[in-house]
Order: structure tokens, then sequence, then C-alpha cells
């Protein structure tokens, strides 16, 4: 097993720099000039200047790789200094972001609590909502409940996020007044009156993004229980005059969560990307806000570091994936 | 079912037509989405007025015989936007469904059916797969879209450029799910006589390979056609798509949000008519699955 995780884990360093690397050559080969907001009164050699400061007077295989020492290698230290009062980073240069001249990691860790919180708290009421749902529509197939559990499921994945938002935003907070329209990511939670206000406004976004969750997991848990039920394991425990709930809930239910638990952890970054709509509805600020805006101010540096954060998040949940898969599943043997 | 026993039918389609009549759900989702085909292809011949055409006299009215759906901020017909609209967005979901379409099966048969090509195919389809393609998505539209439509004109450049980046985006899981088919298909004893008999190459995959696979491909090609459609809405809905002036689905849903309290049809209708058409053609594939996988047959 730590072999096996140990081969996973440096085998997913190529491809993190491939992944890297097409970020960056996407970025690279993209018509547009970061200059051209510049005023073309600006003479040449000072247009030149700001490039150089801009870091981008270097070819472009040497800005690849300094961005991978700061990404891997700078950014770690100033973590680390921070953390433990050391001087490793002293001297060193940041990614630094061309709209706030600020270091992109500070920006980052600046609004990733809000994304974690919604988003965080999306997926754990979208999975708590789908489990029963999947086990009791398996089980009833095809009765109403399965129908209508069915229908729901659909409803999921058919009804964009944008949709979904406006339509929740219409009926909770126009017409009825009873949650906030945007989120206010400066609310300080003190006492039981903010504390309730922080939960009556993170109500609608996460209800959008756990209704998505919803209906992928709850699907998949359905067919894997349905694949369960009909395995002969569960006559045996039947004829052996198990109680009912112990052969469906127990025997049942632990041999279908294996590949449900993959799935929730393979579907753990893919979420970030849908919290980029989400949250550009509600006005969450967020990291999903933070790459909208950076693209649309075409601060590449922001934009590239994130995007590959969000890409580390991939590859890294793919790895728990399959770990979690051979813990589980004993059939399975990583050698 | 108490009809009186038919004759074996003859063909797989048949089959296949027969299993998808009894998923009621898929049979009203083809009726919905052929409804909504018509109704936004041959609609402007009932309904003939031009979704561009300005009319400040008569701007941000509600519903009325003359204006089903109102107008917008500047006169123009919501009922005729939406149209319109709609034959951008499902002219993109197609378009890029049948790029994802023809990428997946290319990697899928080829990884499954040459040796040496596997191990490359997959891992390029890994890699893909782990990719954060929302923001890529964004990003590519972003930095590209200028150049492509000084090139090519707004409305084609734009076009090409959606569908293409979807299309790019979207091939992976074609590919992995014919990979796994070609591979199972090829130790068939039918594939074995066609070796025998000296089919080789091309002609062995055309004649033998593909349409074997058409039932994985058929249901990639519905669930493709949703993941387009929903990806461009998103795109517009970012004000990332399609230029302000050119109604898409989701542009049109953006544009209604503002004036969600005052107006909502303006977003409801193209918000209804998205939903619809995901749901229809998620019905579709839930019934072509149940269809073609031999497992589920409920008789």
């Amino acid at each position: 097993m730590l072999t096996y995780t140990l081969r996973r884990l440096i085998l997913a360093v190529p491809t993190l720099i491939v992944i890297a690397l097409v970020i960056f050559l996407l970025l690279e080969l993209a018509p547009g000039d970061p200059m051209a907001q510049v005023p073309l009164t600006v003479p040449d050699e000072v247009r030149e200047q700001m490039r150089i400061a801009l870091g981008l007077g270097e070819p472009a295989p040497v800005r690849f790789g300094k961005w991978l020492w700061q990404f891997f290698a700078v950014e770690p230290m100033v973590w680390w200094d921070a953390r433990f009062g050391t001087g490793f980073a002293e001297g060193t240069q940041r990614v630094i972001s061309w709209q706030t001249r600020s270091p992109v990691m500070e920006l980052v860790m600046q609004r990733l609590p809000q994304t974690l919180w919604v988003v965080g708290m999306a997926y754990v009421v979208g999975i708590l909502i789908a489990l029963p749902i999947g086990i009791y529509s398996a089980y009833r197939q095809y009765s109403l409940f399965d129908q209508a559990g069915t229908f729901v499921a659909m409803l999921g994945y058919s009804l964009p996020p944008f949709f979904s938002a406006v339509i929740l935003i219409v009926i909770f907070s126009v017409h009825l007044g009873w949650v906030p329209m945007i989120y206010d990511t400066t609310h300080r939670v003190t006492d039981w009156e903010s504390f309730t206000f922080q939960v009556r406004q993170s109500i609608l976004p996460v209800m959008v993004l756990a209704l998505q969750t919803t209906a992928q997991i709850s699907r998949y848990m359905r067919a894997s229980m349905l694949d369960n039920l009909r395995e002969d394991y569960v006559r045996t425990a039947r004829a052996k005059g198990l109680r009912e709930n112990t052969v469906v809930l127990i025997h049942v239910l632990r041999n279908s969560m294996i590949p449900v638990v993959t799935m929730i952890a393979l579907g753990v970054p893919s979420i970030f990307g849908g919290a980029i709509i989400t949250e550009n509805i509600f006005g969450v600020n967020g990291l999903g806000q933070l790459l909208l805006t950076s693209i649309r101010a075409n601060d590449l540096p922001t934009v590239q570091t994130v995007t590959f954060m969000i890409a580390v998040l991939i590859v890294l949940f793919n790895i728990i994936a399959d770990l979690l898969y051979g813990l589980l599943d004993p059939r399975i043997r990583h050698g | 079912m108490a009809e009186p026993t038919r004759a074996p039918s003859s063909s797989r389609t048949g089959d296949i037509w027969r299993q998808f009549r009894y998923h009621r759900g898929a049979l009203a989702g083809a009726v919905i989405l052929m409804l909504v085909i018509l109704a936004v292809f041959l609609g402007p011949l009932l309904w003939g007025l031009d979704p561009n055409r300005l009319d400040p006299l008569n701007r941000d009215l509600g519903p009325s015989w003359a204006h089903p759906l109102g107008t917008d901020q500047l006169g123009r017909d919501t009922l005729a936007r939406v149209m319109a609209g709609g034959r951008i967005s499902l002219a993109v979901g197609f378009v890029a469904m049948a790029l994802a379409l023809t990428l997946g099966t290319l990697v899928g048969v080829l990884a499954g059916f040459v040796r040496w090509l596997d191990g490359p195919l997959m891992r390029l389809t890994d890699l893909f797969l782990s990719l954060p393609l929302l923001p890529l998505l964004l990003v590519m539209v972003m930095l590209f879209r200028d150049a492509l439509s000084a090139r090519f004109g707004p409305e084609a450049g734009i076009f090409l450029l959606i569908v293409v980046a979807i299309g790019v985006t979207s091939w992976m899981p074609t590919a992995r799910i014919l990979r796994g088919e070609v591979l199972a298909l090829k130790e068939r004893d039918f594939i074995l006589a066609a070796r025998a008999g000296g089919t080789r190459g091309w002609p062995m995959i055309r004649r033998h390979v593909l349409p074997n696979v058409l039932s994985p491909i058929l249901v990639s090609a519905t669930l493709g056609i949703a993941t387009a459609i929903i990806t461009e809405s998103a795109l517009s809905f970012l004000s990332l798509g399609f230029p302000p002036d050119f109604a898409t689905w989701g542009r049109l849903l953006r544009d209604g949000t503002v004036y969600l309290e005052t107006f909502p049809e303006r977003a409801l209708a193209p918000g209804i008519a998205i939903s619809l058409t995901l749901l229809a053609v998620n019905y579709i594939g839930d019934g072509l699955r149940d269809a073609l996988d031999p497992r589920q047959n409920p008789q």
C-alpha cells in the first residue's frame, strides 16, 4: 500500500508538470498583449522596461522554469517562514499578481475560506441528502419514490446552476424575503444573531451547489445498491434469517458504498469549477470570483496559478479516490 | 405485457427501438426535444418578428398579444430572441457534440485496436481529464475571442471558438468507454473469423468494430449534447461567450436576471428553454442506456 501510494505520488509529478506546461502554453500562445491597455503616448523604451518589470523580458522556457520554481519552492518556503519564523524565503521573488501587485498566494489565502465554507457545506449537505434517497430508491426500484427521485436527479442534472439560482433568488429573496440576495463576505460571526445571519445567507448558494451533488451521488448510490441487491450473498443473508434492516443497511450498503466513496472523492475538485458560477451569482468573494476577475483583467500570473491549483486538487483527489478504493475493497490490493 | 407474443425481431435497431419505447421518460424526452427543435427552427416562419430589430417606442413591455413574452429594454421581441437564441445554442450543442464524438471515437477505437497506441493515448486521456476544464474554457474564450472574431467575423469566429473549445475538452469519457468496448470486442469470435478471412486495418474497423460499438456512441452523443449546451450557456452567462447582441439562451438569461423583479419572464423563458432541452436530452440518454444494456432487460 505504501509503495503504491509513493508510486502514484511520484507519477503525479510529470502529470502536473505537463498540465502546468499546457496552461502556460495556452496563455503564451494567446494573441493579445498585456501592454495593450497602456496609452500609445508612452515611448517604446519605457514600454519595454514595463514589460521587463512584469517579468516578460525573458524567453518562454525561462519564464516557465521560474514560475515552476516560484510555485513549488518559493511559496512553500514562504509558508514555512510564516509558520515557524525562519528566513528561507528572504530575497526570493514570489508569484506577483499584475492586477493588485501583491503575491498571488496571499490573494488565494484571502479568498479560500469563503469558497471552502460555501463549497464544503454544499458538498456535505448534498451527500447527506443524496445517500438516503439513493438507498431507498434502489430498495424500492420503480416505486413512486424511485420515480420521483429519478425526476429530482434529472432536474439536478438539467437545471443549470445559473438558472436554479435565479429561481431560488426570485422565490426566497424577492418574493418571500427570507434570505438575503447577495452573500456578504465581510460579515463576522460574533454572537448568535450574526451566526443565524451567516446561516441564512449561506442557504441559497449551498442549496444551488448541493442540488447538483445530490443528483449525481444519489443516482450513483442507487445504481450501486441495485447491483449489490441482486447478489447471491444478499439471498444468503436473508435465508439466514437476518432482519431486513441488517441485510440492507449493513451488508448491502457497506458493499455499495465502495464505488460511491470513490465517486465522492472524485467529485471534490469539479465542485470548485462549479463554484465559479455560483459565486458569480451570489457575489461570494471566493476563489472562483478571483479567477473570473483576473481572467477579465488579463492578470495572467493569477490565472495561471489559480488554474494550476485546481489542477493540483484534481490530481490529488484522483489519487485519494484510487487509494480509498483499495482500502475499502479487500478484493483490490495495490502491490 | 398483455400483447400477443411478437415475432422475434430481425434487426438490432428494431430491438433497441422496442426497448426504448417502453421507457416512458425517454419517449417523452424525444417528443419534447423534437418540439423544441421544431419551435426554434420553424418558429420564425410563424413568428416573423426580427429578433434584432430595435423598437424604442415599445421597450420594456410585459406580456401581451403583440409580444407574448414582452419586449426587452431596447424594444426587441423576447419570443423572437428566445427562438434565435435557441438556434445558436442548439447548433453549438450539436456541432460541439459531433466534434467531441469524432475525437473520442478516434482516440477510443485507436487505443483499443492498436496495441502500441493504447498506453500513450490513454495517458493523454488521463491528462485531459485532470485539466480544470471550466477555468481553461474561460481562459481560452477570453484570450482567443478578439483574434478569431477579427479573422472570421464576430459570429462565425466565436461560434468556431466555442465549438472547438467545448469539443476539445469533452471527448474523454467517450474515448474511455469506447476503448473498453473495443478491447472486449477484439476477443470475440467473429472478429477472429474476419481476421482469418484477411480483413485488416481500416476495413475491419469500419465493417466490424464501429457497427458494434454504435450503442455506447449513441449514449455518449446524447450526453454530449447536454454537456455542450450547458457549457455554452455557462460561458454566455459569465459573459464570456457570444457578444451581447447575439442572442443565446445563456446570454438572454444573464440579461434577464437584471430585470428579475419587474419582468421575470425575460429570465424564465430562456431558462425554461435550456432546462427543458437538457431534461429531454438527459431522459433520452437514460432511456437509450437502459434499452442498450442487455443486463437491464425487463422481459
